[in-house]
Parts: C-alpha cells; structure tokens; sequence
C-alpha cells in the first residue's frame, strides 16, 4: 500500500488515514499478489470447514448404520418365520424356537395410539394457546412448566403416575397405567413442535383474515393451522417414535404377557419393549436372543411405518406452489 | 355500497408511546384519499385505525371518534370483526392463504363467516375477480394455488379477496411499493374503477401515484423521531400538489425533505 501512496504525483493531495488509492496507481501484479494470500486463507479454511463437516457426519452415521445392521443382521430371521406376524408367545419357553410377536404388536400400537388419543389435542391445544393467545404471566409459567415436562426422565414420569394413579387412587398397574405416564412424555414433544410451526406461520396470513372480519378463533383453526398442517403431523410423529420405545414406564406399570390381551384398563399388557427385555432375561438361549433381535428390528419396523405414513399425510396437507 | 369516513381528535398509542396525534378529517364516499408523508410519519398506524387493525398489535389504542357514517366504529357495542366486514384493507405485500387455490382465496372472506351456498360463491368469486380486473387471467385455473400468481396477479387477488366480503370501505397500505412498474398501473387503473363503488384510502409513498390515483392528499409528518406523527394537512390533490398551504407540504412534495 505504501509503495501505490509514493507513486502518486507530489501535488495528489493525500488525507491522512485514508487508504483510498486511485485506479491504476499501483501495477496489476501488487494487486494480485495482495489479494491472493487472503483468498488462499479463506480456500483453506473451506476445506477445512468442508472436511470436518463430512466427518463429523460421517462420524454420527457409524452408530446408525451399525445398530440398524445389527438389528437386521440376527433379527429379519424371525420376521420370516410363518407364526411371528400371527401368533403370541403363549406356552413358548425361553428355549423353545419362534412363536409370534403379533401380541406385542397390537399392545404397543393400542397403547401409543391411546397415548396420542390424549397427548395430541392437549399438546396442540397448548401450543394454539401459546402462540396465538397467551400473554404476560400465565402464558410464561405454561412454557416454562412445558420445559420442565421435556426434561423429565421417563422413570420419573412413570414413578409420578405410580404414585398418584396406583398408590393414591388404588389402581392396579394396566397398560392404560403406562400410557398415561407416556402422554406426560409425549405433551412436551408436540408442544415443542408445534408451536415452532405456528411460529412459522407469517403475520401477514392472520392480519389478512382479520381484514376480512374473520373472527380470531376460525383464523386459527382455518388459516393458522392448516397452514402448519404438514410441520404439526410431522411434530406428533416425532412425539409417537419418542414415546414408543419407551421401556422404563412400561417396566414399572404395565407388566409384560406373553398372550393376546386387549383389554388396556386390566391386567398384564403386552409391549414390544417389554417383549425384548423379557428375551433378554435368556440372552444366552439362541432361541430367546433370536426373538429379541425379531423383536428389536420388529419396533424399529414399526416407528418407520409411522414416519412413512406421517409423510404422505403431511405431503397431501402441505403448502402446494 | 361507499360512506364517509369522520375522524375526529384521533390520538393512537403503541402501549405508552403516542404514535399519532390529533388527526381529524373527512373521507369522501366515492373518493379515492392518498396518505403520504415520510416513513415513520404514522400513517400506515392510523389507516389501521380506520378498520381496528391496530388492535392486532399488543398495546394498540385509540384515543378520539372515527365515525362511519352515523356508526362510531370504537362505540363499545361494536365488534371488531364487525368493522373490519365494513372497511377491508390490502397490504403491502401479497398476501394469498398458501394453502388456497385461487378460488378458495377470494371465498375465503365469505366462507370462513359460514357462507356455503356454492352457486352464491361462484357469483361472488367471479364477480370479485372481474372487479379486480383478473378474471380473464386466471378463470381457467381457479383451483391453482394462489400462490402460484405472479406478485402483481396475487396483489389483485389480494383485492378481490378484499371486495369479496363487500365491504364500504377499502384501506389500501401501500399496495404496490412490492411490485413492479406495469403491475403498479394495472393497480392503479383498479383503483380508479373501484371508487365507483368504494370509498378508497391509500398510503403511498409514490408521490407521482398520489398524484395519479387520488382526488384528495393527506400529508403526514412528524417533527422528530420518537415524537408522534400528525396530519399537517388535507386538501384537493390538485391543490396539495400546485399550491399547498403549510409549507412542510410545500417542502415534502418539492422533494425538499424526505
């Protein structure tokens, strides 16, 4: 920069701390050679960026791909055999081969779907609540408390409806037990995401219907929310994969049955979770430990169905252009 | 199907900050009314007074009387959503419901207040984007997304949607500053033919389309940041913009300041 200042013609005015210099004022070689140490810097910095990126991808992958092939690997066996989609594991011994899985299946399907049943509408509502209504205190205390709910250990949601739904009110311990401590874990979730894809929601949409005197409450349910249709379906989605693998809830209130039972309110209930802790008590057994993997890959069969169908809903509800 | 608009001593606050002051005047029915001043001078916060928006925002009041014809639009008896049937508004920005198809949008209005009756929506549905001048456009594809228009097209969507609801009165903030020089005119060749049936406010910051579109001009200004904006003056826009009687407007319009 020095050498282009000294160039310049003795009556060329130069202000004091001003780089400015004028065209041609210094040759085209100075220019590239300072421009290319910093354009080198930055080139090396992509690719370092660029490499690290990759990796740590690649790095979150390893366990993915790994337990997936894992799981498929020792299990996708027993979802060939001919009784596992139709029969129970009634009078089938740890060491005895097979039996179906079909028990469990149902139990955790019924048990989720009751779940969502009651965690959806309560998780929308609340979200509704938050974005388009709530202000001030108790709008605050509701997020906060929704925070608090997301950070609380499955175990714990689980000893909560122990203490209040078997302890106190005297019930026996049943799926439907399991199920409400699953909404405490579930609520948060669709909370969460749904008042992300109502936040996603531009102003402009609602001060439109206003404008057309369409009153606050069918602004939100027509405009608001069919708008975020896709993003909630998908949020409750998330909400059903997280509680449906479960176990800790499932251990402490709904005790496992190798038989049929779709009676949610009494008695033992079958769960695929619970179906694999139960082999795993004979991990030793090959008989037992092929029923375990079944099961396993049978549950991760199960949450990607959902998200299958979760997709072609959200695709039909979402925004066309 | 127009009334007149009477403003009367209207002071509008966000919360405890004053945002406009003392405004009075007098919309004529049939009219087209401009609203110009600079930007932050208050006259997009005191349209939105003309319908209620304003109420939208937390902390939005009006002190003073806007009367609509012999109906005060801020009488406690009187239902916000009621007002705003009588005095639409189009925005700034297009703004279709994404997930309507073009038909949809403009029934819109009508079919969220509970109108069913299909042969009453497809009058009105054509109707209204005749008056918006969009109706040979897009008559073919009244089931594509609204969204699928091009800015100016979604503009007068937005319009069509506006009238479909037949109300009084239109408040048009500044509906073309997103969309380009042929858009604009189709916008303001509209506007022209709607004061035939509507009484027409619009904010503008395009003093040439004041100038074009509108018979009366409002000036806004304020006389620093953070002090409320006011109406300096109203007047014939033939007179606002020969010969103006405050000299702010004088200074304004010769491009002076602003």
């Amino acid at each position: 920069m020095s050498t282009a200042t000294d160039r310049r013609a003795p009556d060329d005015q130069v202000v004091p701390g001003e780089t400015f210099t004028p065209p041609g004022g210094r040759s085209g070689r100075d220019a590239l050679s300072e421009m290319s140490n910093p354009h080198r810097a930055r080139a090396v910095k992509d690719v370092v960026a660029r490499v690290v990126m990759w990796a740590a991808f690649a790095l979150a992958m390893v366990p993915l791909v790994w337990i997936l092939g894992t799981v498929v690997a020792k299990g996708f066996h027993m979802l060939t055999t001919a009784t596992w989609w139709t029969g129970n594991q009634r009078n089938i011994n740890s060491d005895d081969f097979g039996g179906g899985a079909r028990h469990a299946i149902e139990g955790t399907l019924q048990m989720v779907g009751f779940t969502a049943l009651i965690a959806v509408p309560i998780g929308i509502l609340t979200a509704v609540y938050l974005v388009e209504y709530g202000r001030g205190r108790l709008a605050k205390a509701i997020s906060f408390t929704v925070d608090i709910l997301s950070g609380v250990p499955s175990i714990v949601a689980a000893l909560f409806i122990y203490a209040v739904w078997v302890t106190a009110f005297g019930f026996s311990r049943s799926g439907f037990a399991a199920a409400l401590a699953l909404v405490l874990l579930m609520i948060p979730v669709i909370v969460r995401s749904t008042e992300e894809m109502l936040k996603l929601v531009p102003n402009e949409l609602r001060e439109a219907a206003y404008a057309l005197g369409v009153p606050k409450w069918a602004t939100v349910v027509k405009i608001v929310l069919r708008t975020a249709f896709s993003g909630i379906v998908t949020g409750v989605l998330l909400g059903i994969a997280r509680v449906m693998g479960e176990t800790a809830p499932l251990l402490i209130l709904a005790p496992y049955t190798k038989n049929f039972q779709r009676d949610l309110f009494n008695g033992n209930f079958p769960t695929l979770p619970m179906m694999i802790n139960q082999d795993r008590g004979d991990f030793a057994l090959a008989t037992a430990a092929e029923r375990m993997w079944g099961a396993a890959l049978t549950l991760i069969l199960l949450v990607l169905l959902l998200n299958v169908i979760g997709r072609v809903i959200a695709h039909f509800g979402a925004v066309k252009k | 199907m127009a009334k007149r608009i009477d403003v009367t001593d209207l002071n509008v606050y966000y919360g405890s900050f004053k945002a406009v002051e003392g405004v009075s005047m007098t919309v004529e029915p049939r009219s087209v009314t401009a609203f110009i001043g600079p930007s932050g001078c208050g006259k997009s916060t005191f349209l939105r007074t003309l319908n209620r928006m304003h109420e939208v925002i937390p902390g939005g009041r009006v002190e003073g009387k806007v009367m609509l014809d012999d109906q005060d639009l801020y009488a406690s008896s009187m239902d916000p959503v009621t007002v705003r049937r009588t005095v639409g508004m189009v925005f700034q920005r297009p703004n279709p419901f994404p997930t309507m198809s073009i038909y949809d949008n403009v029934a819109a209005g009508l079919r969220l207040n509970g109108v069913k009756n299909k042969k009453t929506l497809d009058g009105i549905v054509e109707q209204s984007l005749k008056g918006a001048n969009l109706w040979t456009e897009v008559k073919d594809r009244l089931s594509k997304p609204g969204a699928g228009l091009s800015g100016g097209q979604q503009q007068r969507l937005c319009i069509a949607r506006a009238i479909a609801v037949q109300p009084q009165v239109l408040l048009m903030d500044e509906p073309c500053s997103a969309l380009d020089p042929i858009s604009t005119l189709a916008i303001e060749d509209l506007v022209n033919e709607l004061k035939n049936d509507f009484t027409i406010v619009i904010v503008t910051h395009n003093m040439q389309q004041a100038a074009r579109v509108s018979d009366r001009t409002a000036f806004f200004n304020l006389k620093a940041t953070g002090e409320p904006g006011r109406l300096v003056e109203i007047d014939d826009t033939t007179r606002i913009f020969n010969n103006p009687t405050e000299q702010a407007t004088e200074d304004y319009i010769s491009g002076r300041f602003g």
